[in-house]
């Protein structure tokens, strides 16, 4: 029944207009005849602090006030709501109750796809003809995507395993083999070890893409379920990724408690 | 080196299948250009040989390269002023290599049987008679008459020696007085400019895009994305583990600067005034030739310089996730807590 309804669900997915199709945008050809993805990019939304519209809120660790206080946003799901299966949305909000002790994020863990894109940090596509490698700010995070004749993973990994392929302007690429540590936001959304997720990179102007990823995963969702987004060239003159080598941030949480004490 | 033995399970596999990688192509190697090539001197461009280039013109160094090899960083002591092996020499020392054993000449590291506290067989078994002498014939990695690193100024011995000092006696206190590697900040083999072992993977991805370079090290994920516009350096006061790259091509070869290391990064002893310049050059369909000179005015009275001929291999790249795996640091602090408290009763006693 429920793999029905995901089979009718991913049907009515791909009819979906998509909206970057509206305005016929061509990009720019690389050297070998494809959309020219290169650059450094970044989301401009609130999509890692909740990919479900929220209301602004308190921040978690009063003495940050508001310079780490929950900014509002509409959200990114398209359909507005996660279809969690029922007993799985329980574990939602637990997860959201715990957050800062749960959250990947907040430890400098590797944050898996399609996190990584909307973190709130500029990342870099190189792209070749063979792979396309993509290095996020966060964490060194990096992946590279097989666009040859598709391979499977060798092992799961926290940014799983990506083969792309070109549908006229349009980047798909599919990502399997994620392990299931890692989450979608701060808000405690969170998928198996079936995650499956299929993005879609579009050039819609010189300096915009439209992000799309259809994120699929039985063991937590009732059916197939999709997040849009534009991502915003990063025009300086001098936008460079910067290394942004976490773990030493989340030492003194994850090891502060096990510091000598001073002897008296 | 310790952190792997500690990471994730996931890490593990990694890590073994990564050896057997890159021990792969060691086998085919008698036979392949790269064996044959002439040592590689200042240019090491072939004279007929046309290395391949990418789709806008530019030389392709894309692929997957290892640079494992048991030639060591300084030059044997007997060795004297001789920088090459002749071909009869070289195929005796790979003959003896063969039969298990890399003499005074090579250097085993941390894939030395009785290494202390690693042990590399656990992660598949490093096979000795598998290792190599770097294809170049070079009798160190170090080029010229000295082949060793310069002599340390004394400033430099003594900066290092008060940094040791001052963690001396407080090495299990807090994660702070643990080494990089251990916290999975900056691993041995991560680090700029690349060194090879004897017998790990060391894998390097090149991926080449418009005027950007990417270097992809397998371990600890480490990625550098070169711009080759010709841009300066970000600003002196932004200071980062790996510094920060910016590339041109220089003919077929690609050469890329770094400065604006932090004071800790300490590459061979090294202070944050370190400036490594390195080289990369195509010089066979399975070879790539990395050049670096570093040079330190506040470590070392003069530049010197490495080459190392790295070797395409199949990949895949593995995925190192070191943090999320790293129990270490924890483990370790909980047994020195443990140990304090039960000295702390026996006193009490």
């Amino acid at each position: 029944m429920i793999a029905g309804v995901a089979v009718l669900c991913v049907l009515s997915l791909a009819a979906w207009p998509s909206p970057a199709q509206a305005p016929a945008y061509r990009a720019p050809r690389t050297a070998d005849g494809k959309p020219e993805l290169s650059g450094i990019w970044q989301a401009l939304n609130t999509a890692d602090w909740d990919l479900e519209g929220h209301a602004a809120a308190a921040g978690p660790v009063p003495s940050l006030g508001a310079v780490f206080a929950k900014p509002p946003g509409p959200g990114v799901v398209e359909g507005d709501e996660i279809p969690y299966l029922p007993a799985m949305a329980a574990k939602k909000k637990e997860n959201q109750t715990n957050w800062l002790k749960l959250d990947p994020e907040v430890k400098c863990y590797l944050p898996g796809v399609p996190r990584a894109t909307y973190l709130p940090y500029p990342f870099q596509i190189v792209q070749s003809q063979n792979n396309i490698l993509i290095s996020y700010e966060y964490a060194g995070a990096v992946r590279v995507i097989n666009m040859g004749a598709r391979t499977k993973a060798p092992a799961d990994s926290w940014m799983g395993w990506s083969n792309g392929h070109w549908e006229g302007e349009t980047l798909v690429v599919d990502v399997t083999s994620q392990m299931e540590d890692t989450w979608f936001d701060r808000s405690g959304n969170f998928h198996s070890d079936a995650l499956h997720v299929v993005e879609r990179y579009t050039p819609r102007s010189a300096d915009t893409l439209n992000y799309e990823a259809t994120i699929e995963d039985p063991k937590v969702f009732s059916r197939p379920w999709k997040i849009s987004m534009p991502l915003y060239r990063r025009v300086e003159k001098n936008a460079r990724l910067l290394e942004y080598k976490c773990p030493e941030f989340a030492e003194e949480l994850l090891y502060g408690p096990l510091r000598k004490k001073p002897s008296n | 080196m310790i952190c792997r033995s500690l990471a994730s399970a996931t890490a593990l596999a990694a890590m073994i299948a990564v050896l057997l990688i890159a021990q792969a192509p060691a086998a085919g190697q008698a036979a392949s250009p790269a064996t044959k090539a002439a040592p590689a001197k200042a240019t090491p461009a072939g004279k007929s040989w046309t290395p391949p280039r990418t789709p806008d013109g530019k030389p392709d160094l894309q692929g997957i390269w290892g640079n494992a090899t048991v030639t060591p960083l300084e030059r044997p002591k007997g060795l004297g002023a001789k920088e090459f092996y002749t071909d009869e020499e070289f195929a005796k020392l790979a003959a003896r290599v063969r039969q298990g054993d890399v003499g005074e000449e090579g250097e085993l590291g941390a894939a030395r049987e009785n290494a202390l506290r690693y042990d590399i067989s656990l992660y598949g078994g490093f096979d000795i008679t598998k290792a190599r002498f770097a294809s170049n014939k070079r009798t160190s990695l170090i080029v010229g008459p000295e082949g060793v690193i310069p002599p340390m100024l004394p400033e430099a011995k003594q900066r290092n020696a008060e940094r040791a000092a001052k963690n001396k006696g407080h090495e299990f206190d807090s994660y702070e007085n643990r080494p990089l590697s251990e916290r999975c900040i900056l691993m041995a083999q991560e680090m700029i400019p690349m060194l090879p072992a004897a017998g790990e993977g060391n894998l390097l991805q090149i991926v080449q895009g418009p005027g950007y370079v990417a270097f992809l090290h397998e371990t600890d994920h480490s990625t550098r994305v070169i711009p080759t516009d010709g841009r300066p350096h970000v600003p002196q006061n932004i200071r980062q583990w790996q510094g920060d790259s910016v590339g041109h091509w220089e003919g077929n070869t690609l050469v890329v600067d770094t400065t604006n290391f932090t004071a800790l990064s300490a590459f061979k002893g090294s202070g944050e005034k370190l400036h490594l310049v390195e080289r990369f050059t195509r010089t066979a369909d399975d070879t790539v030739t990395y050049q670096f000179t570093a040079e330190d005015p506040t470590t070392w009275a003069k530049p010197w310089t490495v080459e190392i001929p790295m070797t395409k291999t199949q990949g895949p790249v593995y995925e190192w996730a070191c943090h999320e795996g790293n129990t270490m640091i924890a483990t370790i602090l909980h047994g020195a807590r443990v140990q304090e408290e039960e000295a702390a009763k026996k006193e009490a006693k």
